[in-house]
């Protein structure tokens, strides 16, 4: 059982002080001048208090890329930057296109107790965009799949992406695009423009992201689902997504911390650190994804977090792997960019990092306000502070961070995951208290 | 100068310099004995991960007339084919005592991945980089159209208002980057000829005119025109429907190499294709560059290799002789 | 920094004079020889050794140029230095008595590289060495046929040479 604490002088969503006191993994009060005899104190002015971070897109490479990224090392990193939900992508070996295998990543979750992993299963067989996969089973099964994705892949045959996306009708479940034409980005190494023409590296046009997504959409109004973009880049896919939720149509759509402040003039010097899918953009996209978030166009931020070996990233470019981490470094990304800029507040940051990933994943019991009742999911984050991103910072397997050496503001004090905490005084707990996982899901759903 | 890969950031002095100490080099190479002790004791390694004779033997004569050990790695065949990584590679030879690695690899950035990743100390000159840029082709490629229109009157002219003509895809070609930029930095007027097809999207901000016909360019008279082989083995065929359509819009032809100008000169970085993008006529005539471009590329090699191993190690190499 | 001038322009312009009928003494004549200056300055001197040797045997003498960056031995000592044209007139040096003419005469290192790079040019009959300034502390073997002033001198001293042609003044002087 999680223990009794008391925080003190928080800022709920960066606003009023209050204190908070979790019991039973639940929020059992919030006022001032609280205290429970024999409870641990935790001084919190100060610090902004957020519900936990909900991530709609994680790599988490178990099974079959254990070199580069657990479930567990995963988790951790994930509990780091105030997270205390991922939803972990497919593309896995065996791919989780199968109840058996989406049920598995389940289970090592709950073991390793960091954070609740919300398996998302493939769309397609082995995601190869041939035949279907078996959704049904996935969302019936332990792991309760809402979500659906090739990630890495664009569910390219039209025809395909209309019955997955009626498929999933049935049980509430959404497909979330990768939107890449295949086609128009063969061999492509880095955003089409100015710097790839110099550099000589193959362009990745943003017209290849946005025709899908504009195909998309319109399959979606046309038979009346649900669908999800993962890491929305460009300017024209956001004029994209204004226009389609002007028109009704019920899509919603991510943005990674990355391509909030990031473009592709980093490429210069070949440092396969900016390697990544969709590539890094211009500064006119960084400044349209920006606005789109802040707009609401674009509904969430989720990491993308891609783990690679050194190997992988320390080589030429073109033989580099596509990817960056980013749960250690996303909320301090998003404060940089977004807080700190002015263009949205810590309310914001609760909806676009936590309450609305989880209600797009239908995931119950994350993503919940800071009330009482509510499950004790809390990130406790330093505004105040800034620093240098170093490898220090990096919690998972792998380093492949695009920030390091760079200034980053802020720290994530301390994380509560269903009332535990995993991050404690800055410092991920290295061995967590026995809790009671089960009943700690089934409560939930 | 401590690497060379690049003219995109190669200033005009240096690039002067360059074309003068070549001019040196290649006097050197009409005395009795074309050898000079200059580079004894320091060993130049031609790291190929791209099949090329032609720019490889050009190295090694160039180093070896300066006396430097030569030490030749082919990938094919070597540990790089069974999956050795650059930096393995790169370390190895670092621990067999290379003073200058000359790299061509398929992979842009590849040559300036080398010089920056702290693996090895040796001075790197990219011989060609993917799509990229292949610095020594243009310094040869600006030493010949000095030469010609100079002649023993070069050292010190830049080429200040001579207009140049680069047709060809220059979409895939690190010759025609390369050409751009120190063409442009040496005060030439460069003019890109090529199906739309083939020209990057955005070259708005590119030092040059992009124009889709041959024959206007070449009504203008330029003053040198330099042709780029069609690398068939790069592409698929929907850059251009056909040879046959492509060598009759921007293949060089008798009909118009005798509308140029009289001292205009034809260049052609090689190999050819003949009767594709360049005629046997123009391959041939008085006004072809060709094998000139080869001689000169032995003395701008030897200038560039003189720069970098011959004066002191700057305090970039960590004070180390 | 104290400098002392240690040949005024008249006593360059003697020194070259006195060189002048010292090398046609040395060999008989004029015939044959070909001047050779070592860049910079040493070509200046070759030059006008030229003309001066012309005026007095009332032939002309053929002058040019010899650089010999591309033979040094120190070339890692200092920064990366740029070479000189190399001039050889017509008619070459085969067989001809090629007189070396450079300002200063110090280690002697540039001199031995002189000796190479004639090498690789052809094969002169004979090779002399003239000299406007030996400030000595000789390296290598290399002593001087014609020698304008001897000039003792400390190792840390430096000893500059400036002609009309190349600096706008003329003279030597000597500085700690």
């Amino acid at each position: 059982m999680s223990e009794t604490l008391v925080i003190t002088g928080a800022q709920l969503l960066g606003a009023e002080s209050a204190d908070i006191i979790v019991e039973n993994g639940v929020i059992a009060e919030i006022g001032s001048g609280l205290s429970r005899a024999g409870a641990r104190v935790i001084d919190a002015a100060g610090l902004v208090a957020l519900p936990g971070l909900v991530d709609l897109h994680t790599h988490l490479r178990e099974p079959g890329y254990e070199a580069s990224e657990t479930i567990l090392t995963g988790t951790k990193a994930a509990a780091s930057g105030g997270f205390t939900a991922v939803f972990a992508m497919p593309n896995t070996s065996p791919v989780a296109d199968t109840a058996g295998v989406v049920e598995q990543e389940l289970a090592l979750g709950e073991a390793a107790g960091y954070a609740t992993v919300q398996p998302i299963g493939a769309v397609t067989v082995g995601q190869k965009g041939e035949r279907l996969a078996e959704l049904g089973a996935m969302a019936t099964s332990r792991a309760q799949v809402r979500v659906f994705s090739d990630d890495g892949f664009c569910v390219f045959d039209p025809l395909i992406m209309r019955r997955a996306l009626e498929y999933v009708k049935s049980f509430d479940g959404v497909i979330a695009q990768h939107a890449q034409d295949p086609r128009l980005t063969e061999g492509a190494q880095m955003n089409e423009g100015t710097v790839s023409a110099e550099l000589g590296l193959a362009g990745w046009p943003a017209v290849a992201e946005e025709s899908i997504i504009a195909r998309d959409v319109l399959l979606a109004e046309h038979v009346g689902s649900r669908l999800h973009v993962c890491h929305l880049s460009t300017a024209g896919s956001v004029d994209i997504i204004r226009w389609a939720k002007k028109r009704g149509i019920n899509v919603t759509a991510e943005v990674t911390p990355h391509h909030l402040l990031l473009t592709d003039e980093l490429v210069r010097g070949y440092d396969a650190r900016y390697k990544v899918n969709p590539p890094l953009r211009r500064e006119e996209d960084v400044l349209a994804v920006r606005e789109g978030l802040a707009d609401g166009t674009i509904d969430i931020v989720a990491t993308d977090h891609a783990p690679h070996p050194s190997e992988h990233k320390a080589c030429e470019w073109q033989a580099a792997a596509n990817g960056m981490v980013g749960l250690e470094s996303a909320l301090r990304v998003v404060h940089q960019s977004m807080v700190q800029t002015g263009l949205i507040g810590w309310a914001d940051v609760a909806r676009v990092m936590s309450a609305a990933p989880a209600r797009i994943g239908r995931l119950a019991g994350h993503g919940t306000p800071l009330e009482v009742g509510q499950p004790a999911q809390i990130a406790l984050y330093d505004a105040s502070v800034a620093g240098v991103f170093t490898e220090a910072d990096l919690h998972g397997r792998s380093v492949n961070s695009p920030y390091l050496g760079r200034d980053l503001p802020g720290r994530v004090q301390f994380t509560l995951h269903g009332g535990v905490l995993t991050v404690d005084d800055g410092a991920v707990v290295a061995e967590l208290r026995a809790h009671d996982a089960l009943s700690e899901r089934s409560e939930s759903k | 100068m401590r690497h060379l890969l690049d003219t995109r950031t190669l200033d005009k002095v240096t690039a002067l310099r360059i074309l003068d100490i070549a001019e040196d080099m290649s006097d050197t190479q009409s005395r009795e004995v074309k050898k000079l002790p200059t580079l004894r004791g320091k060993t130049v390694v031609n790291l190929f991960f791209e099949d090329s004779t032609r720019t490889r033997i050009s190295f090694e004569a160039a180093a070896k007339r300066l006396s430097a050990d030569v030490i030749n790695f082919a990938a094919k065949g070597s540990s790089v084919s069974k999956g050795e990584s650059l930096k393995d590679t790169a370390q190895t030879l670092e621990a067999i005592g290379a003073d200058a690695v000359v790299v061509r690899h398929p992979a842009s950035g590849a040559p300036q991945t080398l010089a920056t990743s702290g693996w090895i100390s040796a001075g790197v000159v990219n011989a060609g980089d993917g799509t990229h840029e292949h610095p020594t082709q243009a310094l040869l490629d600006a030493f010949t159209i000095r030469k010609r229109r100079f002649g023993a009157d070069s050292r010190g002219r830049d080429l200040s208002g001579l207009r140049v003509v680069i047709v060809g895809d220059v979409l895939h070609s690190r010759v025609a980057r390369s050409n751009v930029w120190l063409l442009t930095t040496l005060g030439a007027d460069v003019t890109l000829v090529a199906p739309p097809t083939l020209v990057p999207q955005n070259v708005s901000l590119w030092p040059v005119r992009v124009v889709y016909d041959l024959d206007q360019a070449l009504a203008e008279g330029p003053d040198a025109v330099m042709m780029l082989r069609i690398q068939l083995e790069r592409m698929n065929a929907a850059y251009f429907p056909t040879e046959r359509e492509y060598s009759r819009r921007w293949g060089l032809d008798a009909l118009r190499l005798d509308g140029l100008p009289d001292g205009s000169i034809v260049m052609h970085p090689g190999p050819m294709n003949r009767g594709l993008e360049i005629s046997s006529e123009a391959a041939d005539s008085e006004r072809s560059t060709v094998l000139e471009q080869v001689t000169n590329g032995v003395s701008i090699r030897m200038a560039v290799l003189y720069l970098l191993l011959a004066g002191e190690r700057d305090e970039e190499r960590g004070g180390d002789q | 920094m104290s400098a002392r001038t240690v040949l005024h322009e008249a006593d360059v312009s003697r020194a070259l004079t006195r060189i002048a009928h010292e090398i046609l003494e040395s060999n008989r004549g004029a015939e044959n020889l070909v001047l050779l200056g070592i860049p910079t300055r040493g070509v200046t001197l070759a030059r006008r050794l030229a003309v001066l040797i012309s005026e007095i045997a009332q032939t002309s003498v053929p002058a040019g140029a010899l650089d010999v960056t591309l033979f040094r031995d120190d070339l890692a000592k200092h920064p990366t230095r740029s070479p000189h044209p190399t001039d050889i007139p017509a008619g070459g040096i085969d067989g001809k008595t090629v007189v070396l003419v450079d300002d200063v005469l110090f280690s002697g290192r540039s001199i031995r590289a002189a000796l190479d790079a004639l090498q690789s040019i052809g094969r002169p009959a004979i090779v002399r060495l003239a000299i406007l300034v030996d400030r000595g502390h000789r390296e290598l073997p290399i002593r001087p046929d014609f020698i304008g002033k001897n000039i003792p001198s400390a190792r840390s001293e430096r000893v500059n040479v400036r002609l009309v042609e190349d600096d706008g003044s003329e003279g030597v002087t000597i500085e700690a």
